[in-house]
């Protein structure tokens, strides 16, 4: 089982390959969308890399779910996600850090979940799984 | 101006690499304004080469069945200029296939005018990297119907040309 050093290391360059940024924009909070620019299609290409790279499954929709919520008013109300959307979110993503979130959890700032750390995280479980 | 920037296939196998040719005519259109006296096919027809190359393995794959669209491409560097008269081999080599789509490493070589090579006797003149999605089956069925528009004839038929030259070969041993 590869270290965590090891792991965000092989993400990196992943995301370097994936994405055509440089390496010192890739930190642990970058956010894939607003800080590395990836867009809707480069989401399915980490995937394929990452499966490549740590020679794993990754099933549709576990990473990088598509629509978590489906519009459903009890998930969202006003724009926010509520405490039933939060704790749905919290079992889709155990590996995302949803700290900063909760406490304003604006729909539209869901896309800043997504960061080169939670990639690393979700990684590490899914080889401690497969270990 | 039909949309075909391959002439044949000389090499194919199912769901993992592909072998395309093109002949570069001083009569194609393009060569007349890219460049005035000096003829050089543009970078982004030499990858659509590349694309439709890899898009017909990545389809094949599927037999055909989805709508094989490039999604983006990855990386692409270019060493040199390819001139009207030369013979362009584009291999496509499959890296994932999978339901949601498909990469492929791809290189270009030119074979220049003049010379009787079959293979490539110099480094690529380009290289890339491309992605292709399947068009989601569920949308693309309400936007277009059940009609693969991306397969619908001349791509499509370009396999089947391989492959009556291929059997032409074979009965005249």
């Amino acid at each position: 089982m590869p270290s965590q050093a090891e792991i965000f290391q092989k993400v990196s360059a992943t995301l370097v390959d994936a994405l055509n940024v440089e390496q010192d924009e890739i930190t642990p909070s970058a956010t894939l969308q607003g800080d590395l620019g990836a867009e809707s299609i480069d989401f399915l290409d980490i995937v394929f890399r990452l499966e490549r790279e740590f020679g794993i499954k990754i099933p549709r929709n576990e990473l990088f779910p598509e629509s978590i919520f489906q519009g459903d008013p009890d998930f969202v109300q006003n724009g926010k996600v509520t405490e039933k959307g939060l704790s749905e979110l919290r079992q889709k993503m155990p590996f995302a850090d949803l700290s900063k979130f909760e406490k304003n959890p604006e729909l539209t700032a869901i896309s800043d979940l997504f960061t080169v750390e939670m990639i690393a995280k979700y990684i590490e479980g899914k080889l401690k799984v497969k270990n | 101006m039909r949309w075909i920037w391959i002439d044949r296939f000389v090499r194919f196998e199912s769901g993992k690499s592909a072998r395309a040719v093109k002949n570069l005519s001083l009569a194609e259109d393009y060569f007349e304004q890219h460049l005035p006296g000096y003829p050089i096919m543009p970078a982004c027809f030499i990858l659509e080469g590349l694309a439709q190359t890899g898009g017909i393995l990545v389809g094949e794959a599927n037999d055909f069945k989805e709508k094989v669209v490039l999604a983006k491409i990855t990386s692409a560097r270019f060493q040199r200029e390819a001139l009207a008269g030369e013979t362009l081999i584009y291999d496509a080599e499959m890296v994932t296939l999978r339901p949601e789509g498909a990469s492929i490493v791809g290189k270009v070589y030119g074979i220049p005018a003049g010379s009787t090579a079959q293979e490539p006797t110099e480094a690529p003149i380009a290289e890339a990297e491309i992605f292709f999605a399947h068009l989601d089956q569920a949308r693309s069925q309400q936007l277009f119907g059940d009609h693969n528009f991306v397969f619908s004839g001349d791509l499509k038929y370009l396999l089947g040309l391989a492959k009556v030259s291929a059997q032409r070969t074979d009965r005249a041993k």
